[in-house]
């Protein structure tokens, strides 16, 4: 017995509250965790693996397309060191439910825009090979059962071929692995050469977006002027972004996202203040005699108050720990979700003492009335409501 | 026995055993919807070391208000309360609070027990207060509850107790400390005839033999009968003195 123990006695001494308290603490800290993570990912700016990529879009409406001669032009550029052109495909596979991302790439320059994708060199060496060859991320080829050599019918639903048809063949060459940091998403990339030439004349030589791998000693920032202005007065105008200002950009679309995290964390932890402080009000009301004859038995006005603030507080701060070791725990999970939405997904050890911190204050928040209550509890009275 | 206005001494006349509780003039009130009630009105009481008196009266006479000031519980509205000297009045709060802890021993009517404390838990409890360290308190402990008799008991927790066992603990509770005085507001108040009188040979075992002074509030003439001092008190006086 020790005044620990007698805390974490009080806090035993109801367990089924206490573990839905803890439990509600737990809850709130891993969304803190998660949500401050993502907030940091959409207000925070960092370059994915050393690499320096500009995305480049049509100037006005994503779905616009941009002629094949701009990245023909991008590409004779001091500044570029490679440039891959890619379009959605759309299409799916045997079911509409089987969806996942495609894109005609240029099969040549692909890997060396995204360096850090894994893909072996005789992957690299089929896809080359021939016109029909696709490259496929590992988790999709899993979901499928696909190997190497396999025929892969995609039905299409976005561009028909030439002879009218939807119906699309590829063979699989191989597949390449993302990274668990990466923010690139998995995809199913066709060579663009093979797409454009099977696609009906109307669609022929355009591309949806394309992705510049800029020259490590040059800022991202210099190109995207040099683009832009290049094309300024063209019919096809252009709009680049470094690639951490794309992504945002297009998860912004569902609203402000940083704003959005802010929110929900207030809400839950003005809930989680009401329900915590409503449980430790609950804990004293029911405790009364019992401090009171913790103070009979000699333990000071204060000592008593600490005693309740400290059950407060512990639970708190347990809560907290308990979320944080959580959120830590579903990080490589989360990362492989959520890096191709939000860019560079981690925690941080900032954002774990600021909840630690949080946790304490919510503790002398929720503490403060009932200790205050105990420290000023006459030990008469407070006997006589036992009898 | 009507000179008992002026002052009541519990002393035989050839017991020279020290003053231990000594209560000058003791008046105490509260005030409840505006009126001022008066509890104890200008009370004198000396009781010596190693007494067992019992404290008898009608509800509301005061029995549990003079306990509570004895006990240091609650402060007089006039008068002085003098425990081996020491003036009670003149304390702070927390001087008070440590006065308790080392002179007095409280036995409650419902026991009071925490209850999600173990017996050993409940007993130990005030040595938190002392120096000794975590061996010490949890072997002064059991020795305790060794006195009591229940050295079979020490891991149950009070709801797995009767509660003739339970007020055993809080005898252990109230003993632990080695206070000086024992105040105990209805000790068997809860408790079938069988179990009372248990706990009251264990009240007069602890004061013959470990020279422990007692001050007991009771409703039961046969309780008070364990008791080498009979006082009756009604409406805030002491009436009647019986050794």
């Amino acid at each position: 017995m020790s005044s620990v123990g007698l805390v974490l006695a009080n806090l035993r001494w109801k367990p089924t509250r206490t573990v839905l308290t803890f439990l509600s603490l737990v809850i709130a800290f891993v969304l803190f965790m998660l949500l401050r993570a993502i907030s940091t990912a959409f207000t925070g700016g960092t370059t994915v693996a050393g690499v320096q990529r500009v995305m480049l879009d049509a100037k006005y409406s994503m779905t616009d397309n941009l002629p094949i001669a701009h990245i023909n032009a991008i590409r004779m550029m001091p500044e570029v060191a490679a440039i891959t052109q890619m379009s959605w495909f759309g299409g799916y596979y045997q079911d509409p439910k089987n969806e996942f991302a495609k894109a005609p790439v240029d099969h040549q320059t692909f890997f060396t825009v995204f360096p850090e994708l894994l893909v072996e060199k005789d992957v690299l060496e089929r896809f080359a090979e021939s016109k029909r060859a696709v490259v496929v991320e590992t988790g999709i080829a899993q979901r499928f059962g696909w190997q190497t050599g396999d025929v892969i019918p995609i039905k299409g639903d976005i561009w028909p071929k030439q002879d009218g048809s939807w119906d699309w063949e590829f063979v699989l060459a191989g597949t390449y692995t993302v990274p668990i940091d990466s923010r690139i998403q998995p995809w199913f990339l066709l060579r663009y050469d093979y797409f454009n030439e099977s696609v009906m004349d109307w669609v022929k030589d355009q591309v949806g977006w394309a992705v510049v791998r800029v020259v490590d000693e040059i800022d991202p920032q210099q190109l995207i002027q040099t683009i832009d202005g290049q094309f300024e007065m063209s019919s096809d105008p252009t709009k680049s972004l470094s690639e951490d200002d794309y992504a945002r950009q297009f998860a912004s679309q569902l609203g402000d996202m940083a704003l959005i995290a802010t929110m929900i964390l207030g809400a839950v932890f003005f809930t989680i203040l009401l329900l915590t402080a409503n449980v430790a009000s609950l804990s004293f009301n029911e405790r009364i005699v019992d401090l009171a004859v913790i103070k009979t038995l000699g333990f000071g006005n204060h000592y008593v108050g600490l005693l309740v603030l400290s059950e407060a507080m512990t639970l708190c701060v347990l809560g907290a720990l308990t979320g944080v070791a959580i959120s830590y725990g579903l990080e490589p999970l989360l990362q492989q979700n959520l890096v191709p939405i939000v860019g560079n997904f981690q925690m941080y050890l900032w954002d774990a003492v600021l909840a630690l911190a949080l946790a304490v204050a919510i503790g002398v928040v929720i503490g403060v009335h009932p200790a205050a209550a105990a420290v000023y509890l006459p030990i008469v009275e407070a006997l006589r409501e036992g009898q | 026995m009507s000179q008992l206005d002026d002052q009541v001494s519990i002393r035989d006349t050839l017991n020279l055993k020290k003053v231990l509780i000594e209560c000058q003039n003791l008046t105490h009130t509260y005030k409840r919807g505006g009126e001022t009630l008066t509890v104890l009105s200008d009370l004198n009481l000396t009781i010596r070391q190693g007494d067992f008196v019992a404290l008898m009266g009608p509800s509301g006479s005061g029995k549990t208000t003079l306990l509570n000031l004895l006990g240091g519980l609650d402060r007089v509205s006039s008068g002085v309360v003098r425990i081996q000297g020491v003036a009670l009045d003149q304390l702070s709060e927390s001087t008070l609070a440590d006065w308790r802890a080392q002179t007095v021993g409280f036995i409650f009517q419902f026991y009071n027990l925490l209850p999600m404390l173990s017996a050993l838990g409940n007993v130990e409890l005030p040595l938190l207060l002392t120096k000794l360290n975590s061996k010490e308190r949890r072997h002064r402990a059991q020795t305790a509850l060794t006195i009591v008799g229940l050295t079979d008991r020490t891991k149950h927790k009070p709801s797995e107790l009767s509660g003739g066992q339970q007020q055993r603990v809080a005898i252990a509770r109230a003993l632990v400390a080695d206070p000086e005085l024992l105040v105990c507001d209805e000790p068997t108040g809860d408790l079938d005839r069988d179990t009372a009188d248990e706990i009251l040979a264990l009240l007069k075992m602890l004061n013959q033999q470990y020279g422990k002074t007692i001050v007991m509030v009771t409703h039961d003439p046969k309780a008070a009968e364990y008791a080498s001092t009979l006082l009756h008190m009604d409406k805030g006086v002491l009436l009647s003195l019986r050794t």
